[in-house]
């Protein structure tokens, strides 16, 4: 069995943004990009797949500018086999992503695409599920466990007020959730084993795929900053100013 | 044209966020010059479908009753409404949902099933096409104007009202012949958090735990009773949760539940960025927290430094 997983270059975790001054987006120069997080879940949790004999291979795929190469060696460090560019300076929006996807989930037949809930950068939720769409696949998001056997995927699923299991037919779709796994760290000997492993590179006319946004982004502000407030001596303070201050209690 | 709302409910009753984006939809049919139609996809879920007919608001309410729909699964609900909105006799110009996992899982879906883009988690409504939306853990907002035919957006739901419950001679409830059951996904089971408190979404004071806590037994003795004395709801931070010290439906944050309730009191709890975008919306926030350098007291009204073991029981015995 095949698995696709597809991994985001975005802003790093730890990094807090900057809106630029003329509103025309966040600042990116010279800030430190990692791998989506959410996206290192879904390469860890493949490759556990491949390591308990369920998974052959397991192929990263990356969307973006040249650098994502990096983003594409960092998860053939945690164990993808290969990795497939799809390069474009071009802005890319989920729904292009997703159709980008498609046409090499076409090509390559993966049973199992497994990605990250949400990028961290433009918090969309929306890749995977326009992805399993476009397929006819079934989906299962927001995992927090995941069987694969005979055939099919059993998923346990973050929902709002608790947990939901799902038994779904392959191929499917799986985007992951906070606790799936702990991502290990690629090992110093990992980071050059994966320099050597095959990486090809595809541009968005060849897959015949159309990326021109659909959404035209007007302006990016920054949101009103909230003053810190005052500190409290002790809890009579506390439950004074609640009280009579901010009338909350 | 109309702006049709998929209805988030437990086939009894609509879940809360609903109303919210029912409230989403109300302004952008002013905006857009349309009314609001309510899409219930369920099993006997005629009470769920009756409480949306009584919502200010709702023009319509379309019910599609089946037993392939008890689960609700992504797959067959978007096929169902997709078949509404590309039935020429609907004429839907937007559809909404709320921002709730319910709604993220379903309506991209939609989305791409109609060959449109989705706008997630929308704040404002700027005009009919024009959307405000946080992007980077809230720590940016963007004006994103769509150039498609049917904007297709999931709501913010702590970022409108909810619907008042005024509409007392009730909208037309029609029944709707059921879409395809595509059989790709079966439901096993759910195992939902057992709580009298209010939900998380939907409480006015919330009182969240962090790694400050120490140990699941210390959240639960020490949060609880101050919950429940405040009639507030449980959350926690990332950290908390990863530790097991309360369950994963509990978590505030960028990745988990967005709140704003009236009164957000943080406990232990550093105040990771992360953290911060999921509360910091919240009208008034208190921080309780023994290093007075934690970032969390940079968005409390009220910080109090010092033991949260011995502040925590005293807070409790002083309110109510």
């Amino acid at each position: 069995m095949k698995i696709l997983v597809p991994v985001k270059r975005v802003v790093d975790y730890n990094v807090k943004v900057r809106v630029k001054s003329d509103g025309t987006g966040v600042d990116i120069a010279n800030v430190k990009m990692s791998m989506n997080p959410f996206d290192e879940i879904a390469i860890e949790e493949a490759v556990r797949l491949k390591e308990a004999g369920i998974a052959t291979e397991v192929v990263a795929v990356s969307c973006g500018v040249a650098a994502c190469q990096e983003t594409l060696r960092a998860a053939m460090a945690i164990g993808a086999d290969r990795g497939i560019l799809v390069e474009t300076d071009a802005e890319l929006q989920p729904l292009a992503v997703a159709k980008l996807l498609k046409a090499l989930c076409d090509k390559e037949a993966p049973q199992l695409v497994i990605c990250g809930k949400q990028a961290i950068d433009d918090d969309s939720n929306q890749t995977g599920q326009m992805l399993a769409a476009l397929m006819s696949w079934p989906q299962a998001t927001f995992a927090s466990k995941l069987v694969v056997a005979d055939g099919a995927a059993t998923v346990t699923r973050e929902i709002d007020g608790g947990l939901e299991t799902l038994e779904i037919k392959l191929p499917a779709v799986v985007s992951t959730d906070l606790r799936l796994n702990e991502p290990r760290y690629a090992t110093l000997p990992n980071i050059m084993k994966a320099k050597k492993k095959p990486l090809d590179t595809v541009k968005p006319a060849e897959l015949g795929v159309d990326v021109a946004p659909r959404l035209a982004t007007l302006k990016v502000v920054e949101p009103a900053k909230r003053s810190a407030g005052v500190r409290v001596a002790d809890v009579a303070q506390l439950v004074d100013k609640l009280k009579n201050e901010a009338k909350v209690i | 044209m109309a702006i049709l709302v998929i209805a988030e409910h437990d086939n009894a009753s609509l879940k809360a966020a609903t109303l919210n984006a029912v409230a989403a939809a109300t302004e952008l049919g002013k905006a857009a010059g349309g009314e609001v139609h309510v899409l219930v996809a369920g099993a006997n879920c005629a009470a769920a479908a009756a409480e949306a007919a009584k919502l200010a608001g709702v023009a319509k309410v379309r019910v599609a009753d089946a037993a392939h729909y008890d689960a609700q699964t992504a797959e067959n609900v978007a096929a169902l409404v997709v078949a509404l909105i590309a039935d020429k006799a609907g004429d839907y110009s937007h559809l909404v949902a709320p921002g709730t996992s319910y709604g993220k899982n379903v309506t991209p879906r939609v989305a791409a099933l109609l060959d449109v883009a989705q706008i997630s988690d929308v704040v404002a409504i700027e005009a009919a096409d024009t959307f405000q939306r946080p992007i980077y853990a809230g720590n940016a907002l963007a004006t994103v104007k769509s150039a498609d035919r049917v904007k297709v957006l999931t709501v913010r739901t702590t970022a409108f009202e909810a619907a008042a419950v005024a509409n007392e001679g009730g909208a037309a409830v029609e029944a709707l012949v059921a879409g395809p059951d595509l059989g790709v996904a079966k439901l096993v089971g759910r195992e939902l958090t057992k709580s009298a408190r209010p939900e998380l979404g939907a409480a006015k004071i919330i009182v969240s735990g962090g790694r400050g806590l120490g140990s699941g037994e210390n959240y639960h003795k020490l949060l609880e009773p101050l919950a429940d004395k405040l009639g507030a709801a449980l959350g926690a931070s990332r950290a908390a949760v990863d530790a097991g010290f309360a369950p994963n439906d509990y978590q505030v944050g960028q990745t988990g539940k967005i709140v704003a309730p009236q009164l957000y009191i943080a406990v232990g709890v550093s105040g990771a960025i992360q953290h911060l975008a999921g509360m910091k919306d919240s009208k008034v926030i208190v921080a309780i927290n023994k290093d007075p350098e934690a970032p969390i007291f940079q968005v409390a009204d009220y910080g109090l430094v010092g033991d949260l073991f011995e502040i925590v029981p005293e807070l409790t015995n002083a309110v109510g």
